[in-house]
């Protein structure tokens, strides 16, 4: 493209636009398919046993981990205030309100978003969404709609694991192998922990961010030239486009529910 | 089981009762290119018609055209005598219902195996009860010699096998036109051999429309009752295998017997050779 | 899915609507420094501004009136000047008195703005020269300290004698 011709740089600009445009039509397609697309359920289920089911490992893992150094964190900088009782509201509150959502939405892109990119990217250099088309069957109906609620039920129900495995091992490292005490452990995390307030705006979080990742999954690999280069790119955007979305969004949401 | 009428308000051309597909004065081509310029072909119902031609000549185009994946810049491309371009989705859909297509390298579905890859189309266009789908499938893997191989997934057959499950599909719903794209493209002689003879036998048994888009001269001329060759967006010839196979024009005579040049040249157009490895000329004198 | 003639118009719209969010957003959560009312500039002296900071609010009976724009230092006359923004919607009279106040025990540090006598009112440019500085905390304490010790003894002390 050459940058100091208007009529280039005109045509690049409609065609960006014009692919913004594509993707939001296709959003919106798949919103309003929910209906006709959960009562296929044995699609979705089955997509949702490869997109949940299979991520449920790294996830559970990694919030054990997560739990684990938020309890020792946390607990080296609140002994210095002598407010180390407190370390089971910090560790249920980081969690449930970011930890937990967001940096399940992470892995999530990361692990199930690339193999949804790759596998329909594949899909697409394979000819078998042309053959489908042939065969009048929407591939979006087919293909992408199930894959999606699939994805919406399932990171929700993922980042609700990860914030419950992190408090479980913030608990360990806390009141096992440090000392603190158990009881003010859960007390404090019971009476500081708002059901709506906290848990529920996590909730809220990753409900948006699963509509997210999945859809820019979906995008990239319904939209990926059909060549191994095309889908490799394809999978890389996903993760990139993915990631920077879920941190942006998560400034929006924050700043919009725990407003000052 | 519906399917919607095709659309009414389109106006059918006089019911062609000789030809299931036409193309008129049809045009096509992008960035610049033409790679269809005014081209008028007819398919006749009930034969196997061939579609040859050099790479890039428009072949695929054509099929792309009658599916309805690309629509003609002019002209009208008609199908059982309604212009597939100016279809609606619903009409399209149903128009899809009654073709079927085999892609060059089979294109089955890889997370299915070869079974409900055939039953693919059945389940999402049908109501029928699972025992009557199976019954269905195993007869169409029967027709192709596959039913022995319907517990098989698609990464443990044959490219050869691959084609012919595909075939499978494309029959499924019972189709009144097949669209072929390179169905002998890289296959080994038995098995070119039993593809062609099974797309013969397919159209006889099944009183079926089949186009076949192929390079391979020799077995598409053996299997096919009229032969269009496309050259330089427009039409080289059209006839009998024996009109293509005897003819003089200098375009199909190359193409039929497989001479490097002719026509279509040999050498990609650029400087000429003196320019290249000839004597370096000097500022002034001729080259 | 099709490419439709209209997915240019789709795109400009979604765009728009997304920074239309994001701009709600924002502004809901207080994040946005916009300010759509007018206001008018005065500027103020003080000995000691304490923890006073650009946009730090100016108050009058604890209502927000205003905000601090800048703060600099006045190099003739040793002294802090204060640059405010007021609303237009609110005059003050001329002889208006400014005093550093800080919100809770230990919260940020605000102008607090009392009303004066005069007829005529603050206009845009005109200097306060009432003002009160912020009260520092380690001269407090030296001055109670100061106090207690002139106080003399203590009469339990003189009682016993």
């Amino acid at each position: 493209m050459r940058w100091w011709h208007p009529a280039d740089v005109g045509r690049a600009t409609r065609e960006w636009f014009a692919g913004i445009g594509w993707a939001a039509r296709l959003f919106w397609r798949l919103l309003t398919l929910a209906v006709p697309t959960l009562r296929r359920f044995r699609l979705v289920s089955e997509q949702l046993h490869f997109l949940g089911n299979y991520s449920l490992a790294i996830i559970a893992v990694s919030g054990l981990f997560v739990g684990f150094v938020l309890g020792l964190q946390g607990y080296y900088t609140l002994q210095r205030y002598g407010a180390s009782s407190a370390l089971g509201l910090l560790v249920a509150l980081s969690l449930v309100r970011e930890l937990g959502p967001v940096v399940s939405a992470l892995l999530f892109a990361g692990r199930a978003g690339t193999s949804l990119t790759a596998e329909i990217g594949l899909m697409r250099a394979g000819e078998q969404i042309t053959a489908m088309e042939m065969m009048a069957v929407d591939p979006v109906r087919r293909i992408l709609a199930p894959r999606f609620w699939a994805g919406v039920i399932a990171l929700p129900l993922l980042s609700a694991v990860f914030s419950a495995v992190g408090i479980l091992g913030g608990w360990v490292v806390g009141v096992l192998l440090i000392g603190v005490d158990a009881g003010s452990f859960w007390s404090q995390m019971q009476g500081g922990v708002d059901v709506l307030l906290d848990v529920g705006n996590g909730v809220v979080k990753s409900i948006v961010f699963a509509f997210t990742v999945t859809f820019v999954a979906l995008l990239q690999g319904y939209s990926a030239k059909p060549t191994p280069e095309g889908v490799s790119r394809a999978t890389t955007r996903t993760v990139v486009v993915a990631s920077l979305a879920v941190l942006g969004l998560d400034f929006l949401l924050t700043a919009m529910m725990f407003s000052i | 089981m519906d399917s919607p009428a095709p659309d009414s308000t389109t106006p059918a051309v006089a019911a062609d009762t000789d030809n299931l597909v036409v193309l008129r004065d049809v045009s096509f081509g992008y960035g610049g290119r033409k790679v269809l310029d005014k081209v008028s072909l007819a398919v006749p119902r009930g034969k196997v018609t061939a579609l040859m031609g050099a790479s890039g000549g428009g072949k695929t185009t054509v099929l792309r055209l009658i599916g309805g994946q690309a629509r003609a810049q002019s002209g009208a491309v008609l199908f059982d005598g309604h212009d597939v371009g100016a279809m609606t989705p619903a009409a399209l859909f149903a128009a899809r219902r009654r073709m079927g297509m085999l892609f060059q390298f089979g294109a089955l579905f890889t997370d299915l195996d070869v079974f409900e890859n055939v039953a693919f189309p059945l389940r999402e266009h049908t109501d029928l009860s699972d025992a009557l789908i199976r019954d269905i499938v195993l007869m169409k893997l029967d027709a192709v010699g596959l039913r022995g191989a319907r517990t098989l997934g698609t990464s443990e057959i044959s490219g050869g096998m691959a084609r012919r499950v595909a075939m499978a599909r494309a029959i499924a719903l019972d189709p009144e036109l097949v669209l072929y794209d390179e169905p002998f493209a890289g296959l080994d002689p038995i098995s070119l051999g039993i593809s062609a003879r099974l797309i013969r036998q397919l159209n006889d048994a099944m009183g079926l429309t089949s186009i076949v888009v192929s390079h391979d001269v020799d077995e598409t001329l053996h299997i096919a009752d009229h032969a269009v060759v496309l050259a330089n967006g427009g039409i080289a010839l059209q006839g009998t295998p024996d009109e293509i196979r005897h003819s003089t024009d200098p375009l199909v005579y190359q193409f039929v017997h497989a001479q490097p040049d002719g026509p279509v040249r040999f050498h990609y157009p650029g400087a000429t050779a003196e320019a290249d490895f000839g004597p370096p000329t000097h500022g002034g004198s001729p080259s | 899915m099709e490419k439709s003639k209209s997915d240019v118009w789709v795109g400009i719209f979604v765009l728009l609507g997304a920074a239309a969010l994001l701009f709600l957003a924002l502004q809901s959560a207080n994040l946005l420094r916009l300010s759509f009312q007018p206001t008018y500039k005065v500027t103020a002296r003080f000995d000691n501004i304490g923890g006073l900071k650009s946009q730090s609010p100016v108050k009058s009976a604890g209502v927000v009136v205003g905000r601090v724009d800048a703060i600099n230092f006045d190099d003739k006359s040793f002294q802090a000047s204060v640059q405010l923004s007021l609303q237009d919607r609110f005059v003050f009279p001329k002889d208006s008195s400014l005093k550093i106040l800080t919100s809770g025990l230990l919260g940020e540090q605000y102008i607090g703005i009392e009303a004066g006598a005069d007829e005529k009112n603050l206009a845009a440019g005109d200097v306060i020269t009432t003002t009160q500085s912020a009260v520092v905390l380690e001269n407090l304490i030296s001055q109670f300290l100061y106090n207690k010790a002139a106080d003399g003894p203590s009469p339990a002390a003189g009682a016993k004698k």
